[in-house]
């Protein structure tokens, strides 16, 4: 395989799969990016799928897609505009044509834009033409015959033949990208190890592509991107809810107890029960609840017998769970409630991302219902903040929502591995049992939590429950008494602040503009505050974690800056909180509600914007 | 068998210091103290008693016991109670509900706890009316039913708790009445004894908004004609005069008398609570005065795995067998790749 000198080396490129939602493009995309990981690129994914497993074939409603950026640098989004794009019928050409760069490159399967396609992509002729893409590298490739003439000798069906066709692209890529076939080709050895002839017809068809590539040439110069320098250590690939588990498990083990997760399946969430379903090698209960209000039901059951109690969710979800979090919250009992947010209101935009679900979580409930929320901010770091609302539950005896959201439940990155022994350990505050009678309302002096005693343990009986309490547990509605209790609740969750890390500024400490981000869309705003302060901008920003409470910095930082851009996708829940916590600042928003992450380039212009207005 | 402690309790061991606040002369009062009695002849040690309920007047329960307890949210108990079990199977657990917290609201959890089969007792206090919320018709109110939201009477078919425990695969169905604290003491703890959800429906009167409802059959003048106190392995006999009997005659129920039509003893039917088929559990549990007695006592027990046990059976053999120990060997597995 002796390749040509027109080589060009670049920092960094988004290659985007597109295909059909039965085209398998999900797969495609992830054996790449194992690829590109294993190869030591520092990659950032996003897959991008419809609601429906099947809309209706050839459809732009069908279309989906999965999203690579890899380079050479650190890489903190899945990129805005694709360099590369692989459509395996028109429907994906028109979804994604205007997402990719000026001049890039798009393979499409021909043999798949018959006349009947286009006419579902709602194209009338050459969709090259139509979507203005001449400039572009285009590169029209016979797949479907191919591997057709390929597997021809394999006796296969002619659905299983057609389904290597992903492959066959994917073979293409490779070339492109000079990347070694084998990990993906022992990816196959292993998943059809009982079917080895559909591992080879794969492994066949990824060649074939490979082979196609390098002959027709038509893909040159081959793009080469060297490894990423990124910190010695073990890492692996993770997704968002993947990672999230595996910190409810870390934190179990820190604290030493046993864990509890009831849930009910809901989009894009249920990847943390599967997950966690999987893990009884780790002694993990996991119980599959009829209905989102059982899943946290049945946690806080578990927590009020002694083990760390979680429940997952997405927004419709955690407003069938806001009865119970009011309980959690009046029995003061630890647990971690996920909230993997997506498109809302009502059912939405299932796979969709979005940030809209924040006020939700701070204020969705009857009463006084102070809670902590937490937000995390990378597939990878999803680890470290399931394993803090899970430290901050145990240790402060409190509920804990911790944000994430359908961009960072299936995006993935590639993620040092830590080690156990560096992790600090949890402890829960259990009662004493030397203090009988046991007071189930007495408070730590420091925290205000109060004390954890675990049923089957002597001599600590108690009762406790939704209605209104004294410190020693009589049912009481005494005004000054519920008043006295609001207050300690209200403190109680204040007072985690003192617990938790200040906020870190990128960039100057003091200047024009601090953008103010939370959760998710760190990437983006990090990415686009980098290239801000090339250009000579003076830009910082912060990316909340600790939403409440907020780091105990976080009014003397904002008062450095002459404007807080808040960064959020929805209409201003982060904003209008900030407003309410620190009303002193001038804020001004930037907003986007489209189901998407936002770009570099849209944050960089709504940022120049507000600077040219200071 | 030296270490095994025994736990002598009286039933004043497990009242709590809580004034009871139920109005004078409700059905709840009785229940409590049939309660107390049963678990103090239990043997399981204080600690290990868990009660849970939800909303309504019997949900008030649990601050009444000198034990581990749990008031909910309405009807979320089973939820709650299956928690509680799943996360320490050690425990006895027991879950406190109403007609309406058990069958409206919590409906959909109750079901559930009985088709999973988990080891909790259910005493699910009847008094067909909603008592808190002060006069309001209830999922087992009888048809026509004139209260505060059925001014002109109901027009709803009522849920009949022991048909609905037998759809869902349930194993374990009492009944009893309030008033009757031996017959309740012993339902309770033949309940705490099975393994798997134990139902107990009790007959509950609500002194102030349904007063009477029960009557018709538990009245001391006529209950002896008008209900059958079933017993595992004796004849389904009834009446004052022990007299009456249940045979099959096809595939119903009928109500005989002794010494008629040359009925004699052995042809009356003989209780088999622990027969797995339902079908005459379910016929059991469905008879309505006056066409036949109301049937109280275990009429259906019937052994089968726990959701508990058997999880805690997965776990165990998937430890066994499992290459990970702990996190470590979790986050290193599958592919990884070293940067130098």
């Amino acid at each position: 395989m002796g390749k040509d000198t027109r080589v060009v080396s670049k920092e960094e490129v988004v290659i985007r799969f597109s295909g059909d939602s039965g085209d398998g493009m999900q797969l495609t995309g992830t054996l790449f990016s194992d690829t590109a990981a294993l190869y030591g690129n520092d990659l950032t994914t996003f897959p991008d799928y419809p609601a429906e497993i099947r809309a209706p074939q050839g459809t732009v409603g069908g279309v989906s897609g999965f999203q690579v950026h890899l380079g050479h640098s650190e890489i903190e989004t899945p990129g805005d505009y694709a360099d590369v794009l692989v459509a395996m019928n028109p429907a994906a050409i028109k979804a994604n044509a205007a997402m990719v760069k000026q001049g890039g490159t798009i393979i499409y399967d021909k043999d798949n834009f018959t006349e009947k396609n286009l006419e579902k992509a709602g194209y009338t002729g050459d969709p090259v033409a139509e979507e203005k893409l001449e400039t572009y590298n285009i590169i029209a490739a016979p797949i479907t015959s191919m591997v057709k003439e390929a597997l021809k000798n394999f006796g296969l069906d002619p659905k299983s033949v057609l389904r290597t066709k992903n492959m066959f692209a994917l073979g293409m890529v490779y070339w492109l990208f000079d990347r070694k076939l084998k990990y993906t080709e022992q990816f196959f050895d292993k998943k059809f190890a009982q079917k080895p002839e559909i591992a080879e017809a794969n492994k066949v068809a990824l060649r074939a592509g490979y082979y196609y590539a390098e002959t027709i040439e038509a893909l040159t110069p081959v793009i080469k991107i060297q490894p990423a320098q990124i910190a010695p250590g073990t890492y692996r690939n993770i997704n968002g809810n993947t990672a999230t588990a595996w910190g409810f498990l870390a934190a179990a083990e820190k604290a030493g107890m046993n864990i509890f997760i009831g849930s009910y399946p809901i989009t894009p969430a249920t990847g943390i029960l599967e997950e966690l379903a999987a893990r009884k090698d780790l002694g993990v209960k996991s119980f599959q609840a009829e209905d989102e209000i059982a899943g946290i039901c049945s946690a806080l059951g578990a927590s009020f017998a002694g083990n760390l109690a979680i429940t997952t969710t997405s927004g419709p979800g955690l407003a069938l769970k806001s009865e119970a979090i009011g309980l959690a919250v009046m029995a003061e009992l630890p647990i971690v409630i996920v909230d993997v947010q997506r498109g809302g209101p009502s059912t939405g935009l299932p796979t969709k991302t979005e940030q809209a679900d924040l006020l939700q979580a701070l204020y969705g409930r009857n009463g006084e219902s102070p809670v902590v929320v937490l937000a995390a901010s990378t597939p990878a770091d999803c680890f470290k903040y399931a394993y803090e609302a899970a430290r901050i539950a145990l240790e402060h005896m409190t509920p804990v929502i911790l944000l994430t959201d359908g961009y960072l439940a299936n995006g993935s990155e590639p993620w040092r591995i830590p080690d156990m022994k560096d992790i600090p350990d949890i402890t829960p505050q259990f009662a004493d049992t030397s203090e009988i009678p046991f007071h189930p309302y007495k408070r730590n002096c420091d925290t205000l939590a109060r004390y954890w005693a675990i049923p089957g343990t002597p001599g600590l009986e108690h009762r406790i429950g939704g209605l209104e309490k004294t410190v020693k547990g009589t049912v009481s509605y005494l005004p000054d008494n519920h008043e006295l209790m609001v207050n300690f609740r209200a403190e109680k969750v204040a007072r985690v602040a003192a617990k938790i890390p200040e906020i870190k500024i990128v960039g100057e400490d003091s200047g024009d503009l601090l953008l103010a981000g939370w959760g998710g869309s760190r990437g983006y705003l990090i990415t686009a505050v980098k290239e801000l302060q090339n250009e000579g901008y003076k830009v910082s920003i912060v990316n909340f974690n600790y939403i409440n409470p907020l780091p105990k910095n976080t009014e003397s930082v904002f008062s450095r800056f002459k404007t807080i851009a808040v960064a959020e996708l929805n209409l201003g829940q982060f904003a209008s909180y900030l407003r309410s916590v620190f009303p002193g600042f001038r804020y001004e928003q930037i907003n986007k509600v489209k189901g998407m992450p936002f770009t570099t380039v849209e944050i960089k212009e709504k940022c120049i914007k507000i600077l040219e207005g200071n | 068998m030296t270490e095994l402690q025994t736990y002598q309790y009286t039933p004043k061991d497990f009242k709590s210091d809580q004034e009871v606040r139920w109005c004078p002369g409700c059905g709840d009062h009785a229940v409590l103290n049939a309660v107390q009695k049963a678990l103090s002849e239990l043997g399981i040690p204080r600690e290990k008693f868990v009660f849970i309920s939800g909303i309504g007047c019997s949900s008030r329960f649990p601050y009444y016991m000198n034990t581990y307890g749990f008031h909910g949210i309405h009807g979320r108990a089973s939820a709650i109670a299956t928690g509680v079990k799943i996360a320490n199977p050690e425990l006895s657990v027991w879950q406190i509900t109403g007609d309406g917290d058990a069958l409206a609201i919590g409906g959909n959890h109750f079901i559930h706890a009985v088709r999973r089969n988990i080891d909790v007792n259910i005493i699910l206090f009847n008094n067909e009316i909603y008592g808190l919320t002060k006069g309001q018709y209830s999922p087992t109110s009888e048809k026509g039913l004139v209260t505060k939201t059925s001014p002109f009477g109901t027009i709803e078919e009522p849920f009949s708790v022991g048909e609905l425990v037998v759809g869902a695969k349930g194993r374990f169905f009492a009944r009893t009445v309030d008033a009757n604290v031996t017959l309740s003491t012993q339902i309770y703890i033949q309940a705490a004894k099975h393994k798997g959800t134990s139902v107990i429906e009790v007959l509950q009167n609500c002194v102030i908004f349904n007063d009477g409802i029960h009557d018709t059959v538990t009245n001391k003048d006529f209950r002896d004609d008008r209900t059958i106190t079933l017993k595992h392995g004796e004849p389904m006999i009834f009446g004052k005069e022990n007299d009456k009997g249940l045979i099959l005659e096809g595939l119903k129920l009928k109500v005989v008398k002794i010494g008629e039509n040359d009925i004699t003893r052995k042809d009356i039917l003989v209780h088999d609570a622990s027969e797995p088929n339902p079908g005459l559990h379910y016929m059991l549990a469905n008879m309505r005065y006056p066409n036949y007695p109301v049937a109280l006592g275990v009429i259906r027990s019937v052994e089968g795995n726990t959701y508990d046990n058997d999880l805690t059976e997965q776990i165990n053999n998937i430890r066994k067998d499992s290459k990970i120990k702990c996190l470590n060997d979790l986050l290193n597995s599958g592919s990884t790749w070293k940067v130098k």
